[in-house]
């Protein structure tokens, strides 16, 4: 392998990070926020409010995404004199808005069932605990089922982010020049597949590093009862468990 | 004798057999490598013929050659390997000359050239690119062409570009029209024609041919070629007849023909015809 | 013209080649999966191996493919697959067949070697080793967590009856470890069924490559994405009930809490 072509090749790769970090960043962040409010739907008391985060959830997990993304910006784009007169053109004339609009309603689908499963995993009495301590709704929502709830969901949510990393890539397909895309025009200007592979992946594989580090670091953050000096925890108690709902319980996070 | 030498000299007797029949071949049957899904280049019709620009071509080729045109229709994948395999003689599927391409066989002259333009609005500022209808060289032409796209910097300054990406467009935006205009490049041509359509992009660069058959459409009524036509050099060095490295005698028998169609405007009468532009390469 | 003749089996309907397609992505997409179930078992095997060469290797093999887009791996086997065996068969051809006397390859098969440099697999080929090799890696993952389930105790049983290795595969391990990797192995089925998707960029005239081919025909890209989509969503209805009924027959042996 031919090292310096090996070097621009990199270089030139490098240049699509910031994009791809953008579509990430922008995509996860609306998807955390409307993933939340699709849990809160799935669980809804209303059966017409669970019936229609259910469809929403089927129809986003069972298509692919590149299909999403098509239907988004080329379908859409069949109704553009429509979206011209209501004002909304400016959004979808843009591959950009699309590709962060595709993968914000795929991510959200996704996201939901995930923070539902952690959301459900909060136990009862701690809830009942936060109560008798005469919370508001939103306090006890905020100091005890959100940080308890993120926490179990978090290792299945820092796996979403990965595949959110891996799923900008399709914005390619929709002229954006991110990684893949720079990496499919290096590709066939020198058909040298393999080089440009090896340097694409390499960029990937440390996005997903950082990614996993630092989704390991907020985990550690908002499990302080583990980090207690384990004498301590051997002498009060020997069950873990017991020391979480202890922790938790008192507002100690 | 074992079994095995045995038939490594009957498998090479048999060779040198095929290869003495190969070079006493007079070419009066020349069979030739097609695509079928090349419209209007080569194309297959409702009854399963195939027809288009290059078979006209081809029967008029072989009558200046006094041999017989047998057409065979080959995927584009393998349509290299065929020809190198035997299955027929040439191939003429709308291919351009390419380096890469000649590692593996030989051209005859070009008997066509594929250019490319502009297509944008009808009354969008870019209409009133400079050249249009002109065809220009990339190589013979390049003072003309330096003047061209001088003239054509302050009209696509800052506008949207949609191309194929991944092809000979992108070097030549390269090394003509760097930083000029905001590049979007699609995986296919039908995808930058609905993204012109919509007006999401300002223009399309795209060859012409491809450019003249989607603007004969309803939906495209209101969009115009704009511009000289580019080719030559990076762009292409022309539509030629694609022949096996071992045929030389075959390849003076194309060029010949092709010289005479080219002369008697044959070839300038069948891109009409089939095009509605020239599509003849310069002598 | 409707939106029903469009999508109808009439002269002007895309219906059949819609249909057409579809068979095409069920197709790759099992040839995909296929192909990833034996890349997994052979990984999970190396991940449970003593041998601390094949875990690294293994290890390897999954970070990578499950943390690299699958776009590019389509890529890298679309431009360069052909580009490595073109490179073989020119050895093999030009050099190697030389070497090995008159029985060159060329004379037995002309097409492959008279093409120096042009050797073209077939789009499904190359769209169905792409997704096998992603597959594995996921299948690995469900293949390997399924084994830790198994409790040591029926190992040690089994070898306590004196069952031979093969034979504790086979009744032992083989079945309840499938069991166990039923639902991982529905999830993973799942993704290669949307990534075939990918390979509409290779040229494959699957569904979403056919939808393209019709929305460009008829201007009309809004409907036959529904209906792409729209048939992605019946695949995957239809394996989610056949996965659900395989599972419940392959578990009807274990208590449920």
């Amino acid at each position: 392998m031919d090292m310096s072509y090996m070097v621009d090749v990199f270089l030139e790769l490098l240049s699509g990070v910031p994009l791809t970090i953008q579509l990430v960043a922008t995509s996860t962040a609306a998807g955390m926020i409307l993933g939340l409010l699709l849990a809160f739907m799935r669980m809804s008391s209303s059966a017409a409010v669970r019936l229609f985060a259910q469809t929403y959830i089927f129809v986003f997990r069972g298509t692919p995404l590149l299909v999403q993304i098509f239907l988004i910006y080329y379908g859409l784009g069949q109704f553009h004199h429509t979206l011209q007169d209501i004002g909304l053109w400016w959004f979808f004339r843009e591959p950009y808005w699309c590709a962060i609009l595709a993968l914000t309603l795929n991510t959200t689908a996704y996201t939901g069932e995930i923070f539902r499963g952690g959301l459900q995993s909060v136990p009862f009495p701690m809830i009942e605990a936060g109560r008798a301590f005469g919370m508001s709704r939103f306090v006890l929502f905020r100091r005890i089922v959100f940080p308890i709830a993120l926490r179990q969901a978090l290792p299945a949510y820092s796996n979403e982010i990965i595949l959110m990393i891996k799923a900008t890539s399709l914005a390619s397909i929709v002229t954006m020049m991110e990684i893949t895309g720079l990496a499919y025009k290096l590709i066939s200007e020198t058909f040298r597949a393999v080089e440009v592979f090896v340097c694409a992946a390499a960029i990937y594989l440390v996005l997903t590093f950082v990614i996993t580090r630092v989704v390991q670091g907020l985990e550690w953050w908002l499990s302080p009862h583990l980090r207690r000096d384990p004498k301590w925890m051997m002498r009060r108690d020997g069950d873990r468990h017991y020391a979480k709902s202890q922790a938790a319980s008192s507002g100690g996070l | 004798m074992k079994f095995s030498s045995m038939l490594k000299v009957v498998v090479a007797s048999t060779m040198l057999i095929a290869g003495a029949a190969q070079a006493e071949n007079k070419w009066e049957t020349i069979r030739i490598g097609t695509e079928g899904a090349y419209k209007p280049w080569n194309f297959t019709d409702a009854s399963g013929t195939v027809i288009g620009f290059e078979i006209d071509l081809a029967n008029s080729l072989c009558a200046r050659m006094n041999a017989k045109c047998e057409i065979v229709a080959q995927d584009w994948d393998g349509i290299i390997p065929a020809l190198n395999g035997g299955k027929y003689d040439a191939i003429m599927a709308g291919m351009n000359i390419t380096d890469n391409r000649l590692k593996a066989i030989d051209f005859s002259r070009p008997y066509a050239i594929s250019t490319a333009s502009f297509g944008v609005p009808k009354d969008s500022p870019l209409a009133a690119l400079a050249g249009t209808g002109k065809n220009l060289n990339l190589e013979s032409d390049a003072e003309e062409v330096k003047k061209v796209i001088e003239e054509w910097k302050p009209l696509l300054e800052g506008k949207t570009i949609g191309f194929q990406g991944g092809t000979i467009i992108d070097e030549f935006f390269e090394a003509y029209l760097k930083d000029v205009f905001v590049l979007r490049g699609y995986k296919t041509t039908e995808q930058h024609d609905l993204d012109l359509a919509a007006g999401r992009i300002d223009a399309i660069f795209a060859a012409q041919a491809a450019l003249t058959s989607t603007f004969k459409r309803p939906e495209f009524s209101d969009f115009v070629i704009a511009g000289a036509g580019i080719y030559g050099d990076i762009m292409g060095r022309g539509i030629a007849v694609g022949l096996r490295k071992t045929d030389p005698d075959l390849k003076a028998k194309f060029d010949e023909a092709i010289q005479s169609a080219v002369e008697d405007g044959t070839i300038e009468q069948l891109s009409q015809k089939w095009f509605g532009l020239s599509m003849t390469p310069k002598q | 013209m409707t939106i029903f003749e469009l999508i109808g089996f009439g002269p002007n309907g895309w219906g059949l080649a819609m249909l057409l397609a579809t068979a095409m992505t069920i197709a790759l997409a099992l040839c995909g999966f296929s192909i990833g179930c034996v890349i997994g078992v052979a990984v999970a095997r190396a991940k449970l191996s003593k041998s601390r060469l094949a875990v690294v290797m293994a290890d390897f093999y999954t970070t990578v493919l499950r943390g690299v887009p699958d776009l590019l791996v389509i890529y890298l086997f679309y431009f360069g697959l052909s580009q490595f065996l073109s490179g073989t068969v020119t050895f093999w051809c030009a050099d190697g067949g030389f070497l090995l006397g008159l029985l060159q390859p060329s004379a037995i098969t002309p097409g492959l070697c008279g093409s120096r440099g042009f050797i073209e697999l077939p789009r499904f080929l190359i769209g169905s080793l792409a997704l096998g090799v992603v597959s594995g890696a996921y299948q690995a993952e469900v293949f390997r967590g399924a084994y830790g389930v198994l409790s040591r105790g029926q190992i040690e049983a089994a070898k306590a009856v004196g069952m031979s290795p093969f034979l504790m595969f086979r009744r032992i391990i083989a079945p309840q470890v499938l069991g166990y990797a039923i639902p991982g192995l529905a999830n993973v089925w799942q993704l290669t069924l949307k990534e075939s998707a990918l390979v509409s960029v290779i040229g494959l005239v699957e569904i979403l490559r056919q939808s393209q081919i019709a929305a460009n025909s008829t201007f009309k890209p809004f409907y036959f994405y529904v209906v792409a989509g729209s048939l992605y969503l019946a695949i995957t209805a239809v394996s989610t009930y056949g996965f659900s009924r395989v599972e419940q027959h392959s578990l009807r042996g274990i208590r449920r809490a």
